[in-house]
């Protein structure tokens, strides 16, 4: 394992089992009366949070908390960052204050890469979502649940995604998740297909390693698991689509289409949904849908790689259970 | 003002020469010239240049002068053998009036490094609205005859029309910085595979070629000529190529970091890689050294573009675009140009010296190297090799793309009317 995790490109396969296989691990301690491990008891973490996103924020929270770590909470508005102090400033003041690992969330891509390259600070960095660069913990979690779903909780050990067909459908250009979910997903051996609407793909997209469909009705047949991203209202004021009706009814995912999907096939949403704009209620409260058990696998996964890259090397549950006894 | 003899130089690259300056003019030139009564300076294995004339400066002052003045970027002109700058317009205020490209003028004069030649605003502001007093700047103290509004594009078509023919009564040029503003809104770095992967916004070449299509062809319509500004594309290159062809009267500049540097650093997001134009592909690389080399574009500019430590020392997106490339421009086109065997030293005083004085009418400078010229001349080091180090930089600024990089040959000497601005690579 590295020091940092920024891009889910720079996982091998064998690193990226290791957390999925953690995450198992740590997802056990989740069944328990008392959800707590004291791995990280004495570090501290601060979540550097400068884009509002509450929910990754909750789950960082909640995985360093199960962990026994200290954590600062902090968000850019009403911080200084708002008069104008530059982020090399803000990450060295709180380094200033004795923090081992900081979780970023930025707008701006490549931020998380600059703080864990530039020399500024010591700690470990872990990307939380860069502009429409990277969000690794994301496509982490995705995996997880996908070798959950597809393979099984206690066969999927040490196993990896080889051969199954996940289709990814949205707004890829600005999306980070997208990106993320195509690198983990080919070091895991997926077979990934993108869909989007032209304008929403980027230049450049026919080197990803990966397929790209412009249409969604041909490829459900042959999905696996399909995975509808979220998109915003506001892109059709920029001419990327032309209303969010025909948005719908040409990319978004209604109980027919499910019903087009093979048997076992799940459907996926990283949340937030936008309903009757990607989805609709129906998909989303179907039994296929595993947007919330996503959110669940989300504070395993982020207890792995915090575990992984701060924990040191012995085994993060055994060594508690002995501790427990 | 006294004599000097530059003894053994190979004058623009060819056979080793004598050269004799006398006061500010070259008074001879040829063998086994007697060295009396002259200070004596050994050139055996060097490159005489004429003094190097840039089209395409940031000096900065007035309004940013925390990253430059007129001083230090004329002290780092000097440093990089040139003798000759043109300073941008996008100053703060804008110099979109007389009173303003008069005060740079002058400070060039006053300080002796470099002349500065001031380049006037085509519109109020660089709004793109409404024409400045171009006539105004033609006829001051300054004698402006180059427009830009560069660091924007005049995207207007009409308005890029009205200037186009309105400097024509005063044998004016227009120097377009082609980019189509709505097609580069957000944008980041160059529009391709390496953005894709990046999560960074796009700047499609279209946005550049489009524009450099519509005003050759205005140019040709109103019979004008035209000049763009920092050509960076395979495409920009054929359009140019097709608008000579057809006898439009058309000019085009290539800065040095174009010619070395493709979007692959940005894989870093260190943002002393970012630039407009963007950083382009290997392809572009290639495609603007054989157009530098037919002729297609016209000349070297560096595009010098200091910015202060913290506009550089942050997160991609909230850095300042551009480059310092004064001192570097010189070594990065003899690796890219020279010894790649494309472009002979004669060459590179074509397009560094006698082209850019001659596209923007800067009477004393790009003259041969011979009997009775003004002595404004460049000493080169083609055998040097050496890291680049930005402490060492005349320039206020440092955000240089090529720290760390080894690159070759040095300029010793620099002479400005005969008197020595840099002098064994220190300035004087």
């Amino acid at each position: 394992m590295q020091r940092h995790l920024i891009s889910a490109a720079d996982l091998t396969r064998d690193d990226a089992v290791l957390i999925l296989d953690t995450a198992e691990e740590m997802a056990r301690v989740a069944d328990r009366p008392i959800k707590k491990l004291p791995t990280l008891r004495g570090r501290t973490v601060v979540n550097l949070f400068f884009e509002d996103s509450t929910r990754t924020r909750i789950s960082f929270e909640a995985a360093e908390k199960r962990l026994s770590a200290d954590v600062i909470n902090f968000t850019a508005k009403g911080s200084s960052v708002s008069k104008g102090e530059s982020l090399k400033d803000t990450a060295q003041t709180l380094e200033a204050m004795g923090v081992d690992a900081v979780v970023i969330r930025h707008g701006a891509s490549g931020a998380p890469y600059r703080l864990a390259t530039s020399g500024w600070i010591d700690a470990a960095v872990i990307n939380a979502g860069d502009g429409t660069h990277q969000h690794p913990t994301q496509a982490l979690l995705d995996a997880f649940t996908m070798r959950r779903r597809l393979v099984g909780r206690d066969a999927g050990l040490g196993q990896d995604l080889a051969g199954k067909r996940i289709t990814i459908v949205g707004d890829i250009l600005h999306g980070r998740v997208a990106r993320s979910n195509v690198d983990l997903l080919h070091t895991l051996g997926a077979e990934v297909t993108l869909v989007a609407p032209p304008t929403l793909l980027p230049v450049g997209v026919e080197t990803w390693p990966c397929e790209v469909s412009y249409d969604l009705d041909s490829t459900l047949p042959k999905s696996d698991a399909v995975m509808m991203l979220r998109v915003q209202r506001e892109r059709m004021n920029a001419a990327f689509f032309p209303t969010e009706r025909e948005y719908s009814r040409r990319y978004g995912l209604d109980g027919d289409r499910m019903a087009r999907m093979p048997e076992h096939a799940i459907v996926m949403h990283p949340g937030p949904m936008v309903r009757g704009m990607e989805i609709t209620a129906e998909v989303a409260d179907s039994d296929r849908c595993t947007a919330i058990e996503q959110v669940t696998n989300g504070v395993s996964i982020r207890m792995a790689v915090l575990y992984l890259l701060l924990g040191g090397n012995e085994p993060a549950v055994t060594h508690s259970r002995t501790e427990e006894k | 003002m006294s004599k000097i003899l530059i003894r053994g130089a190979k004058v623009l690259g060819g056979e080793p020469q004598d050269v004799l300056i006398d006061g500010d003019t070259i008074v001879e030139v040829g063998a086994g010239l007697p060295a009396e009564g002259a200070e004596v300076v050994e050139a055996e294995g060097k490159v005489l240049l004429p003094g190097l004339v840039d089209l395409h400066t940031h000096l900065r002052e007035p309004g940013r002068e925390d990253s430059e003045t007129v001083l230090t970027g004329t002290r780092a002109a000097a440093s990089g053998g040139y003798t000759a700058v043109f300073a941008m317009a996008n100053t703060f205020p804008v110099a979109d009036t007389a009173g303003v490209v008069e005060q740079v003028y002058r400070l060039g004069q006053q300080h002796g490094y470099c002349d500065v030649q001031p380049i006037g605003a085509v519109t109020v502001g660089l709004e793109g609205k409404k024409l400045a007093e171009l006539g105004a700047m033609h006829e001051s103290a300054a004698g402006v005859t180059v427009f830009s509004d560069d660091g924007k594009c005049v995207d207007d078509a009409v308005i890029m029309r009205r200037a186009l023919e309105y400097v024509k009564a005063f044998g004016g040029v227009v120097a377009q910085h082609a980019q189509e503003p709505r097609l580069t809104e957000g944008a980041q770095m160059n529009e391709g595979v390496v953005s894709a992967e990046l999560g960074l916004g796009g700047w499609p070449a279209v946005a550049e070629e489009s524009i450099i299509a519509r005003d050759v062809l205005l140019a040709e319509h109103v019979h004008s000529r035209v000049h763009i500004c920092h050509l960076s594309t395979a495409g920009s290159v054929e359009i140019v190529r097709w608008a000579k062809s057809r006898g439009i009267d058309v000019t085009a500049e290539v800065t040095p970091h174009h010619l070395l540097l493709t979007d692959e650093l940005v894989r870093s997001y260190n943002p002393v890689y970012k630039v407009n134009p963007p950083l382009r592909t290997e392809r572009d690389v290639m495609a603007l050294r054989e157009a530098l080399a037919d002729g297609t574009i016209d000349i070297v500019a560096t595009d010098h573009a200091p910015h202060p430590h913290e506009d550089k020392d942050c997160e991609w997106a909230a850095a300042a675009m551009g480059m310092v490339g004064l001192e570097t421009a010189l070594s990065v086109v003899q690796q890219t140009m020279v010894d790649s065997g494309l472009l002979d030293w004669a060459g590179v005083a074509d397009r560094m010296s006698f082209k850019p004085a001659r596209i923007g009418g800067a009477t004393g400078h790009g003259r041969p190297v011979s009997a009775g010229e003004p002595a404004n001349l460049t000493l080169v080091d083609p055998a040097y090799r050496g890291t680049v180090d930005p402490t060492g930089f005349a320039s206020r600024s440092r955000n240089t793309p090529y720290e760390g990089r080894e690159l070759p040959g040095r300029v010793t000497h620099t002479w400005l009317r005969g008197r020595a601005t840099l002098v064994d690579g220190k300035l004087a």
